[in-house]
Parts: structure tokens; sequence; C-alpha cells
């Protein structure tokens, strides 16, 4: 996938002149927050369950290599095979060679954002095997030749009547006059379209919410069971998931699923929740002949140990997105890779390199909403900041801003000259602004006056004011 | 909201007259000194003795929040130094209070004699609002002001230090002053220290959002108590033509409001 992170700012500022992106970001703003505030208020032990989901995923990042080892042992157990993919072109590798080996002409897929990450679709189509999007979100931004703005709800930054031109252009053997007011009538649209390629298609391939150490069972959560189609119809199972994933057993499975759906969409649980173990066996009535798994660590390890580990706990619930000032305001794409929001600020940097995405970590205010409502407690905010440590320290930052701070260091390292100079620059500053209370344009001040009034100060430093009131004490 | 708010820590037992070393904070010291003076109005009507350290200037957020830990840390020692002598250190700012409080620490990572320094300073900081309530025990002010206010939790205060119904608290006893809640008063106003200046776009699409919150809510007076979010709020709402008047929580609690709002000419 082509990496605009770079471009923040561009990006950024298209996003906010893009009347219908704006339209579309109202209703994150309106929806996923009210709905998370009110599953966790109706859960009594819900912040109890964060803390032990915090603790069940430490716990299995501290012993990583074990758990990972031992879910592998039992998907071989079970007759599925597991692949070690190290980068995204290994995994790519391997889920072309399966195709191969399998002569598969089409895919369907559930929804999953370890291929977007690897860049799995146009891969395929590049070698003549044609992918299919089944969650309905996916679906309408592969017809639009999209990727994702979020990662729970793909199309979040398309509006409805768009929709409706997407599907009117598609979908040319339906009745043109056919009426696709209602979102409903949207949906049965495209079950109808997708029932068939579910039958048509000779691989599945779905991501993973978990992988249970304990079983060798992946497990997806979804709330339209295409993803159950995906993995039971077609005779070929592939998962992809990264390494991270694993949980030792059910139990813990269990427990991180009770803040999984709460903190992303509000449920209780999503409505089909998915486990698959190995290929069909002699007794089972259903499911695919072959199972296959690629554990993918591009970048991941180098993670383990380092101030970013703590990042690896993340579900992708998305709640740290949909609670953020930023991401309201600009939406997914403007971030320029696969992860947008908070949690894309941390992850972005460390999977394709901070040179890249060094805008992300910076464009937020730190407001620390992202971490008050992260159902794994990750402290979003102190791990950007980590990431502008390591600019600094490789002199990434703005040249201006460098010499900028350099110089208010210098200053603010020594009191007494501090406050003379403060003295003088603020006693000018404040007859300037005598007349009206403010600025309204000020030299060096572009970037706070281009929006907004800078208030004038008062007159003298409080420090000046208070040395004099007590020397006349 | 609340339940993800840090709960107020349990204070240490008030002294009969504690001594106090306000830290004014950059943005009061520069721009508006009355909020400096109606914080020290408000401990001494409540017994303390304050005192105001020369040694400071600025609390290093600028430094820390832009990845330079060596400036931040020496600017955060020397913050530490001058404050080494008081019962309680005090900051008319969450965003501040927050910094000496919650990330002064995380500066001495490896020395241990530092961070234990870092420790002991850390358990004396509080807001100022958060010290009169929950350390000093106040529930009500002797203040008056009349007309209806709207209240934004700055983020830091809110999230960091657990600061949501101490100021309401204190603002209700005030005599003559009408609370009217916004929509989505916990959220940011886009000011973010040097974010707004870094991402000036942004940062308008979200103040702008936030002056839509404060209009509707049809009060007459935005109070906050974080300087930076107050700056930001006004500015922009005083570039929309609005005639709402900002002014920090402190001037309103101690009734000092004689001076002009935030950007406001002097009158007469």
């Amino acid at each position: 996938m082509h990496i605009t992170s770079p471009a923040f700012k561009d990006n950024a500022r298209a996003a906010l002149d893009d009347d219908a992106l704006q339209r579309a970001l109202g209703n994150v703003r309106s929806g996923f927050i009210g709905k998370r505030a009110k599953a966790a208020a109706a859960l009594p032990e819900f912040e109890q369950l964060r803390d032990a989901a915090r603790d069940i995923k430490d716990h299995v990042l501290a012993h990583l290599d074990l758990y990972l080892e031992a879910y592998a042992d039992k998907v071989e157990a079970s007759g599925g095979h597991v692949h070690w993919a190290q980068s995204a072109e290994d995994a790519r590798r391997i889920i072309l060679g399966i195709c191969e080996a399998k002569k598969a002409r089409t895919v369907t897929k559930g929804k999953s954002m370890i291929t977007e990450e690897i860049g799995l679709n146009a891969f395929l189509e590049e070698h003549a095997v044609t992918p299919v999007e089944t969650d309905l979100g996916e679906y309408i931004i592969q017809l639009r030749g999209e990727h994702p703005s979020h990662i729970i709800a793909p199309a979040v930054h398309v509006n409805k009547d768009q929709v409706e031109e997407d599907f009117r252009r598609v979908h040319t053997h339906l009745d043109p006059a056919r009426n696709l007011e209602e979102p409903t009538t949207l949906l049965s649209e495209a079950r109808a379209v997708l029932r068939d390629k579910y039958f048509q298609a000779d691989i599945g391939i779905t991501g993973a919410n978990f992988l249970v150490a304990e079983t060798g069972s992946s497990i997806i959560v979804t709330n339209e069971g295409n993803g159950d189609l995906t993995q039971i119809l077609p005779k070929t199972h592939i998962v992809v998931a990264s390494v991270e994933k694993v949980v030792p057993t059910l139990e813990d499975m269990s427990q991180i699923m009770r803040v999984l759906a709460r903190s992303a969409t509000g449920q209780d649980m999503s409505v089909y929740t998915t486990l698959s173990t190995g290929p069909k066996r002699p007794e089972d009535p259903d499911g695919p002949e072959d199972y296959h798994v690629v554990l993918l660590d591009n970048g991941r390890s180098a993670m383990l140990g380092s101030e970013f580990q703590e990042m690896l706990r993340c579900i992708r619930c998305g709640a740290c997105m949909n609670h953020c000032p930023v991401y309201h305001a600009v939406g997914g794409h403007a971030y320029g890779w696969v992860y947008p929001g908070p949690m894309g600020a941390v992850l972005t940097p460390s999977l394709i390199g901070v040179d890249q995405a060094g805008h992300l970590p910076n464009a937020s205010t730190f407001c620390g909403r992202c971490e008050s409502v992260c159902p794994m407690r990750i402290p979003l905010p102190k791990m950007m900041r980590h990431w502008r440590e390591r600019e600094f320290s490789r002199n990434l930052n703005p040249a201006a801003a460098r010499y900028g701070l350099g110089l208010w260091a210098f200053f603010a390292k020594r009191p007494a000259v501090y406050h003379a100079a403060m003295r003088l620059a603020i006693g000018t500053l404040s007859r300037l602004g005598r007349r009206s209370g403010r600025f309204a344009s000020l030299p060096f001040a572009g970037g706070w006056t281009r929006f907004r009034d800078l208030p004038a100060p008062q007159g003298p430093t409080f420090q000046a004011q208070w040395a004099k009131q007590r020397k006349s004490a | 909201m609340s339940a993800d708010a840090a709960p107020a820590q349990t204070p240490p037992p008030a002294a009969p007259s504690p001594r106090v070393g306000l830290f004014v904070t950059c943005l009061v010291d520069l721009f508006r000194p009355s909020v400096g003076f109606a914080a020290v109005k408000l401990m001494e009507d409540a017994g303390c003795t304050v005192e105001v350290p020369a040694a400071q200037t600025c609390c290093g957020q600028p430094a820390f929040n832009s990845g330079d830990r060596a400036d931040a840390r020496d600017i955060a020692g020397a913050v530490i130094r001058a404050f080494e002598g008081y019962d309680y250190v005090v900051a008319p700012s969450g965003s501040c209070a927050s910094m000496l409080k919650k990330h002064y620490v995380e500066l001495f990572d490896g020395d241990p004699a530092a961070m234990e320094r870092a420790n002991l300073f850390s358990a004396k900081v509080f807001e100022l609002v958060s010290f009169l309530t929950d350390v000093l025990g106040l529930d009500r002010v002797e203040a008056a002001f009349s007309g209806t206010a709207t209240y934004h939790d700055s983020c830091s205060g809110l999230r960091e230090l657990g600061i949501e119904r101490q100021p309401r608290k204190l603002l209700q006893s005030v005599e003559g002053l009408e609370l009217k809640e916004m929509q989505d008063s916990d959220v940011c106003c886009g000011f973010g220290g040097t974010f707004c200046v870094k991402y000036p776009d942004i940062s308008n699409k979200i103040v702008s959002e936030k002056t839509r919150c404060i209009e509707e809510s049809g009060a007459e007076l935005l109070l906050a108590g974080d300087l930076g979010c107050l700056m930001n709020m006004a500015g922009k709402l005083k570039r929309e033509g609005s005639r709402i008047e900002v002014r920090h929580v402190a001037e309103v609690l101690a009734g000092m409001t004689e001076q002009p709002a935030i950007g406001e000419k002097k009158r007469g």
C-alpha cells in the first residue's frame, strides 16, 4: 500500500475541506462514544476486566515464544499447517503459494487489518487471483478502490448516498429503477450479490481476533456472519494473524472478549463469535478440507523489550480513534497508511519507520482520552512522546522548531535572565495590545493568529508585580 | 468519563497554616497575573502562607512533549530544588500540576536518588482547585458573580488528576452564578501546547467544535482551570465575534473579576 504519512499535513487539510467526509465523521462522534460509555457503565466490573485483560496480554508478551510454539503445535496436531512469515513480503508469497497450489481463481475475505498491512489484495490481483471482500464496509471500499479509514468500521468515511451511487455503478445486472434509499435495501443488495461469491470462492481468508494456545483455535468476531461463510464454505481456509494475537487459554480469550465489543461498538458481544480449529474432521458436517495459519511478525518482535512493547496489547477495538479529537477532525485516511488514530500514531512508526510516520505521534494534543478508554490500558500518549524523543535524538523534527525550543530552553533554565527578558518582552506586548486587549496578527505568531486572536498580556508579569508588592510590604 | 478519571489522592492532613509555594505557571506569569493573585487570595483566605519562589520559569512541558528529555530533566530538577522547603506546591493549572506531579518522576529513570526526590516532591503538588477542596476541605467560597457560566474540563486536570466535580462544587457556592453545562465539556479544546501552532488547521477545527458547544450552552461566561486552553478558546471566540467572556475559574472563585476578561480591552 502506498504510504502517504509524510504528507500528513496536506492530507489533513484536504480532509478538512472535504464536506462529504466531514459529514460522515459526524457519525463517529455521535455514535460510538455514547454506546461505549453506556456499555461500560452497565457492567460494574468493567474496570477490573480492563486490568485483567491488560495482565493477560502482559503475561503473553513476556512469554510470547512459548505460547506461539504451543499454539503452532496444536494447529499441526489438529491437521492444520502453520507458516511463519517474518515480513509482509513473506506472508504474501506464502499465501500466493497456497493459492497457486490450489489453482485458486477467487478468494473470499473476512474483514482483516493484517491483510491490509501486507497489501494482500493488490498482490493477489497482480497474480490473477481475485479477492472478494465480504464484510459490508470492506466490500464498499473495495468497490470504491479505497482503503479502510477505521479499523473496525472501514467505510465510516462514506455516506449512504455515496454507497447508493457505487452500487448502481457496479451492480449493473440489477434493475436501474430499484429503490435504494433505505440502508436496509443497500444491505440486502450487498448480501444477495455476495451470496454467490461465497460459493464460487476456492479459498477463504480471514484474520483473527485471538489465537488460543491451549486449543490451536483461531477466533473471529463479526456482526454480519460473513466471516463464517468465508471460512466454512471454501475448500481451503487461510488464517492470517500477527504473532501478538495469541492468548494462553479459552478462558483468557473470553475475559478479553468481555471488554472488546463493549469498547468497540458498545455491544455486550459481537453478533458472531466463531472459533475454527483445524480442517474438517471426518465426523464434521462441513468445514474446509485444508487449514493454514500464516503467523506474521513484520516488525513486532523488535517491539518486544522496547518502550513500545505495551502497544502489542492492542486488540484493535478502535475505541482510541472513536474518542480522538484529531481523528474526528481529519478521519483515518489522513494518517497515510493502514492504522489511523492514536493506536496508529504509535504502531505505524514501529512498522514503517518514524522517518516516514513522524507526523503521526506529533499530531496529538495529548488530551489522554484514548488512554482513558483503551480496554487494554495502553499508555498511548506516553508512547507517542517516546516517538517524539526518538525523533528529537535523531534531529528529525524541523530545524525551526528545534531552534525555537533551544532558545526557549536557554531562558527557561536561567530564571534571572528569563524574568528580566520577559519583563521587557511582556511590557512591550502589553503596551501594543492595550487598546484592543488582543492581537489579530503578530509577527512570528502566524500559527496562532491565522485562526484565532491572541489575548494581550494584562501588564507587567506576575513575578514583577509580586516582587514589587513584597518590597513595599 | 468519571469512571476513568484518576481518583484524587487521599491528601496528607493539612497543617494548621500550611506553607504553600505557588507555581505560577509561565502563561499566568506572562499573560494573566490576576490569576496568580486570585490563587494567592484563595489560599490565604483558607489559612495558608503563600510564597512565590523567584527561581521558577516554566514546568518544562514544551521540552518534555517535544521529546527533549535532557532540557525537561534540567528544568524539573530546578523546579524541585526551588520548591524543596514547602508543605505544598500548588499551580493554577491542571496541565502544569500534572507535569510536576505525574511526569517529573518519569524523567529520572535510572537515577534512584533523583527519583526519590521527585517522588517526595510530586506528593506535595496539587492543582489549585483540587488543593482547596481535596486537601483543605473547602466546600464553598465567599464570592459573587452575577450571570451564567459554563465550565470546560481541561484534559490533563480531568484525566490525569481527576478534577471534575471540585470546581463545579465551588462554583455553585458563588452568589448569583448559574452553571450551564455545555455538550462535550470533557473534549479537548485543540490547544495541546505546541500542537496548536504545529498543526493549526486541525487545532482550528477542534476549537471550532468547542466554541460551537460553548455558544450552544447559552452561558455568558466561559470558565476553565488552564490558561493555555482559555487563551485558545477566548482567541477563537473573539475571532468569531462572540460576546461570551472568558476567565480562569480562580478569578471568579476569588471574587477578583474587576480586570477585563481574557482578550477584552480595558473598560472605560
